[in-house]
């Protein structure tokens, strides 16, 4: 067994409102910031230990799948690094 | 009949849900969720609140406790089901029903009286109303806006499980009768099955004659 943590970022999907994002935009407007856009995205890093990376990717892949991301309205991805 | 209300750490609608059923004289009962559904449930109350601060995001956890388990066998084979505001939540995040209630477009959390109109008056929920009636009941949420893509939108509308939209006084359907942002103005549907329902307005809080009106008994009342 290996220590790897898997990276799970977790955002809204294409399309579907930020509240949030903006909210926080505005707020980096009003700092006198010049931006385009904004977007945020959640990430979580689970340690663990696995039999080699493809094994830990698809572990974190169902913890995303099962609860860090709501399909619904949210894309995610995994990236895998040895500890 | 008997209506299991289930408290979560952070439920805080759920002595309201048991006061406004009580008024109507339906039985019901507040059950811990980590004791389990009573055998004699037949009707089944999520209420509002905060259950576990809504980490992760609103229902998140509460939808992955044991409890939901015997909530989706019980709702399987025939139970009644209403899930209010967090409970609402909690019903999208449990696949009770389709969707997700989040953050609302104002990003504020809103606590005040709306409009809805019932949309299907063939429900058990709805069936104390006519198609078209405007009724009053409040919200109070941060994460009331309903999100879903089109095609699925598009197929609750079709199968009639839209049961109530956010209105003006005079039962117009507009985005500035929209309080959060939801699409299509939906503020409540059913699942799979008429007997299973969520919606973020608390119809509990518009049930008492002695603090204002009672718009809310007749969703209640399909538990009697």
């Amino acid at each position: 067994m290996t220590a790897y943590t898997a990276t799970v970022t977790v955002r809204l999907k294409g399309g579907v409102l930020d509240p949030e994002a903006e909210t926080t935009q505005q707020a980096l407007e009003r700092l006198g910031f010049d931006l385009d856009d904004l977007r945020s995205a959640d990430r979580f890093e689970v340690d663990m230990d696995a039999e080699d990376a493809e094994d830990a990717e698809s572990r974190a892949t169902e913890m995303a799948e099962r609860l860090l991301a709501n399909p619904t309205i949210h894309d995610y991805d995994v990236e895998v690094a040895e500890a | 009949m008997t209506v299991a209300v289930i408290r979560f750490g952070g439920s805080n609608c759920d002595r309201d849900a048991r006061r406004a059923l009580d008024h109507l004289g339906i039985d019901a009962e507040i059950v811990w969720h980590a004791d389990g559904l009573p055998e004699d449930t037949d009707g089944i109350v999520i209420p509002g609140g905060f259950s576990y601060g809504d980490y992760l995001r609103a229902g998140a956890m509460a939808a992955r406790t044991p409890i939901l388990d015997s909530v989706r066998a019980a709702a399987e084979s025939g139970t009644p089901v209403l899930g209010v505001c967090n409970g609402a939540q909690i019903g999208s995040e449990s696949d009770l029903t389709p969707g997700a209630f989040t953050t609302n477009r104002s990003a504020r959390f809103q606590c005040e009286p709306v409009y809805l109109r019932v949309e299907n008056a063939d429900t058990p929920w709805t069936d104390a109303y006519e198609a078209g009636a405007v009724i009053e009941i409040p919200i109070a949420h941060g994460e009331g806006r309903f999100e879903i893509d089109n095609d699925r939108l598009a197929a609750l509308e079709d199968d009639d499980r839209v049961l109530f939209r956010y209105c003006d006084a005079d039962g117009e359907v507009t985005d500035a009768a929209n309080p959060n942002g939801s699409k299509h103005n939906v503020a409540g549907i059913l699942g799979g099955d008429d007997h299973v329902a969520v919606l973020m307005p608390h119809p509990e809080r518009a049930s008492l004659p002695d603090i204002g009106p009672t718009d809310g008994q007749g969703i209640l009342r399909a538990f009697e």
